[in-house]
């Protein structure tokens, strides 16, 4: 009964969206504002309907009614509760019901925060988002029902891969959902800016909380995703390449430089078609992202083809939403029109560099992830595209953006002298250049990329420190803390967001530069030795945990006679698939992580057995903390609250028009 | 200078860029695309010498020896018309089994070994990774043992 009203739900909720997706547009268009004014009631009403269908969803798992297909497919009757929870997004219908229930969200929330919007703008915004949702209930409805029913019931389920049993996935794709997801909202606004003709800096100042909000959850979520891989695949590898975490990294990439087109357009007016393009193309990509990820499209692209409904489905649905928005910007751009012009030498110059670098980074993530899936579709036979590829790729793309991205906040907007930022940042750029030479060798070991990370990183940190000084010596205010507390938030977060840069570069430098690893056949009581630390095997025992059977070995690490840690590795193997899995151990440090994971039991009780010494490596995933945290600060700067306050009455696009000059 | 000149100037360095990423891009992804080969290719000298590729089928049942090292290990790659030997030194994936599907990724050694860089298991109990899927099948239906030429592979 429980799984048909969840089901029920999702077709009245369809109905809803269908209206949603129509009337508010419609009355935008002919200004009736009373068609538009069904926009808020039907986002809120959608949100209720898919929020009762979720929690159907999440009925059916916790009371491990297995006549229901997903429920059997993704859970057993030993997995743990929150696990069980976790399993309602741990395959592709589910997700797709995360997904619909993330947009619903956000649909809310714009109906909630939109207060100072014209009201035909907010119609348009959440019809466009009913468009969307229109299509994954659909989508969900036809082909993908999570509620779909197994008769005869089944004994029992199939249990969730074991990979996917970690606190790390309870939380991973919500957040990463909620960042795809998020960037909805920015392509509704794109849209509606379109479809009203009107796109002005209020319309950038708008979008731009939105998108930066979506963006700090992307940002969250593939750290969270990249740290999962590190902990629980347990070969100690933290990014692989992998058409997956490619998945999560495109709309990162798209919405970093949407962030930074968005900024100009607010400041400056410019570069406001090319915000428009980018919001699409970001919202494209996380679409791409959800359906290459949880369409079984990637395990086999033949295996994809025996379900072609689905299919077909997906490749529609994506040719309509990115064919018909960028027919719709074709159309609509050139009335946009271009804003405000610049030199090359200025700060929309600098930042214009940085967003076609990250758009050659993206087209290259992009042909790798996806030209070996279109070989094998046609038969043209199989290839892979290796890390050495992004890795040979990513380096001189992001070495230019990375040193642009030190003098950017430096330089005048429109017209900006070189000379005159050769004499600012001659100290930091000496100071950096030096460390970042003196360090490998004082560390023992000097290689050109190690150095040229090092300077990257330390490039950031000294042109944000001359430009904090410079900002403070401009600012009035009695003491030191007053002149800190003067400086506007979005500039501290953006502060903070490229120091967190900073951090990630060191760390990513440090561990390629300086990990040592090592496989090793160990006996009882043996040691090994790796980056100044004796590992000692002490055995291993035998453990039973809910659904598994485990042999845990203890491993003691000492340094110079002194103890450290013991540490448990674990190898399980999971009953009701059959399935063994590798627990790392991994004992955490501010400047190292030791990292043991169990290889295979040889005879006389002796493992193999794998060691890291892995410096700096939390430092990534702390620079991304550090990334969002800047994201966070941004947003509660003082022009966007008092925009909530204010109701659609002034807004001061009169003055950003005003200083604009064309050229 | 004059608005155009100007709009000139950055269409020429744009595209300069663009054409600098696009050399950059193109050429590194020919550098290190790694080609597939089935165990009848590799055996039929179709596989590049001195390049890196994949290799993917069967593990052969009883194959699979140790050195005393603990960590090298022999083992053959079949897609049940060729068998290719396999030398590896370092930890097994947790899903590699005599028996099941493995790829493996190296270089062809003078005598025919194949020597293995890095041994992938990114699949689960359930199917093959469909590159040795394939391989089998591939040699299957070469061989016309059966008119099915495709193992059915489970997309979840």
């Amino acid at each position: 009964m429980i799984p048909e009203i969840g089901h029920y739900a999702l077709i009245l909720a369809l109905c809803v969206a269908v209206v949603q997706g129509t009337i508010p547009i419609y009355g935008a268009a002919v200004g009736n504002s009373s068609f538009m004014s069904v926009a808020k009631p039907a986002a809120r009403g959608q949100f209720l309907l898919v929020l009762l269908a979720f929690c159907c969803l999440g009925y059916a798992f916790a009371v491990k009614d297995f006549s229901v297909l997903y429920v059997a497919a993704t859970s057993n009757s030993q997995l743990p509760l929150h696990y069980r929870i976790a399993a309602i997004w741990g395959a592709h219908e589910g997700s797709l019901l995360l997904w619909v229930f993330i947009l619903t969200i956000w649909m809310v929330a714009v109906s909630f925060f939109s207060g100072h919007l014209p009201e035909a703008m907010r119609a348009r915004i959440l019809g466009v988002m009913g468009l969307v949702s229109v299509g994954f209930l659909l989508f969900m409805l036809t082909v993908s029902n999570p509620f779909e029913r197994l008769i005869p019931a089944a004994f029992d389920g199939r249990d969730l891969n074991p990979l996917l049993q970690d606190p790390g996935m309870v939380i991973h794709p919500p957040m990463l959902y909620m960042g795809y997801v998020g960037f909805s909202v920015a392509f509704a606004f794109a849209l509606a800016a379109l479809f009203g003709g009107t796109l002005d800096a209020a319309w950038a100042r708008w979008s731009r909380p939105w998108t930066t909000v979506a963006w700090c959850f992307l940002t969250i979520g593939v750290a969270m995703g990249s740290g999962w891989a590190y902990y629980e695949l347990g070969w100690g590898g933290w990014w692989f390449w992998d058409p997956v975490e490619n998945a999560s990294f495109m709309p990162w990439l798209a919405g970093t430089a949407l962030i930074h087109s968005l900024a100009v357009t607010d400041k400056r007016g410019s570069f406001k078609a090319w915000s428009v393009l980018l919001a699409i193309l970001a919202f494209s990509l996380s679409l791409l992202g959800t359906f290459l990820v949880r369409s079984g499209v990637l395990t086999s692209v033949h295996a994809f083809a025996t379900d072609p409904k689905r299919g077909l489905f997906i490749l529609v649905f994506l040719a309509v939403v990115i064919g018909g928005s960028l027919m719709l910007y074709a159309w609509r751009a050139p009335r946009v029109g271009l804003g405000g012009g610049f030199s090359i030498v200025s700060r929309e110059g600098m930042l214009l560099a940085n967003n076609v670098l990250l758009v050659a980074a993206l087209g290259s993530v992009l042909l790798g992830t996806l030209y070996p899936l279109f070989l094998d579709a046609l038969d043209l036979g199989k290839i892979s595209v290796g890390p050495p590829y992004f890795d040979t790729v990513f380096v001189p793309l992001m070495t230019p953006a990375i040193f642009l991205m030190g003098i950017g906040p430096l330089a005048q907007w429109k017209k900006a002298s070189l000379p005159d930022l050769a004499v600012r940042l001659r100290w930091a750029f000496g100071v950096s250049v030096a460390t970042a030479l003196v360090v490998p060798i004082l560390m023992g070991h000097w290689s050109p990329l190690v150095s040229l990370g090092l300077l990257l990183a330390l490039w950031i940190a000294t042109t944000i420190a001359v430009d904090l000084r410079e900002r403070l010596t401009r600012t009035d205010g009695s003491s030191f803390m007053g002149k800190l507390a003067m400086l506007p938030r979005a500039y501290w977060g953006m502060v903070i967001a490229h120091f967190g840069l900073a951090l990630f570069i060191t760390g990513v430098t440090m561990v390629k530069g300086f990990e040592v690893e090592q496989d090793v056949r160990m006996n009882v009581g043996e040691t090994a030795t790796l980056g100044g630390y004796t590992f000692r095997f002490d055995g291993t025992e035998q453990y039973r945990g809910p659904n598994y059977i485990a042999a845990r070995g203890s491993i003691h690490v000492s340094q110079d006679g002194r103890d450290v840690t013991v540490m448990y590795p674990e190898k399980r193997r999971y009953t009701v698939q059959n399935q063994t899995m590798t627990e790392a151990a991994i004992s955490p440090g501010f400047l190292r992580d030791l990292y043991v994971s169990l290889g295979e039991p040889l005879e006389g009780g002796a493992w193999s057995v794998r060691l890291y010494h892995k410096p700096f490596i939390d430092w990534i995933w702390g620079g991304c903390l550090v990334m969002a945290v800047g994201g966070v600060v941004a947003i509660s700067d003082r022009r966007y609250r008092l925009a909530w306050r204010r109701k659609e009455v002034e807004v001061p696009a009169g003055t950003q028009m005003a200083r604009q000059t064309v050229s | 200078m004059k608005p155009r000149h100007k709009r000139f100037i950055f269409i020429g360095l744009g595209l300069l860029a663009l054409a600098g990423a696009s050399m950059l891009i193109l050429n590194a992804f020919q550098k290190n695309l790694v080609f597939f080969y089935t165990p009848t290719a590799v055996a039929n000298g179709e596989a590049p010498k001195g390049r890196g590729f994949r290799i993917g089928g069967m593990v052969e049942d009883g194959s699979l020896t140790r050195e005393g090292d603990g960590l090298t290990v022999h083992f053959v790659i079949t897609d049940t018309a060729k068998r290719v030997p396999v030398t590896f030194k370092g930890i097994l994936p947790d899903l590699f089994k005599e028996g099941k599907g493995a790829v493996a990724q190296g270089q062809l050694g003078a005598d025919g070994t194949f020597l293995a860089s890095e041994v992938l298991a990114k699949h689960d109990e359930n199917y093959m990774p469909p590159e040795a899927a394939e391989a089998l099948a591939k040699a299957k239906s070469a061989a016309g043992a059966q008119t099915s030429s495709t193992l059915v592979v489970n997309p979840r």
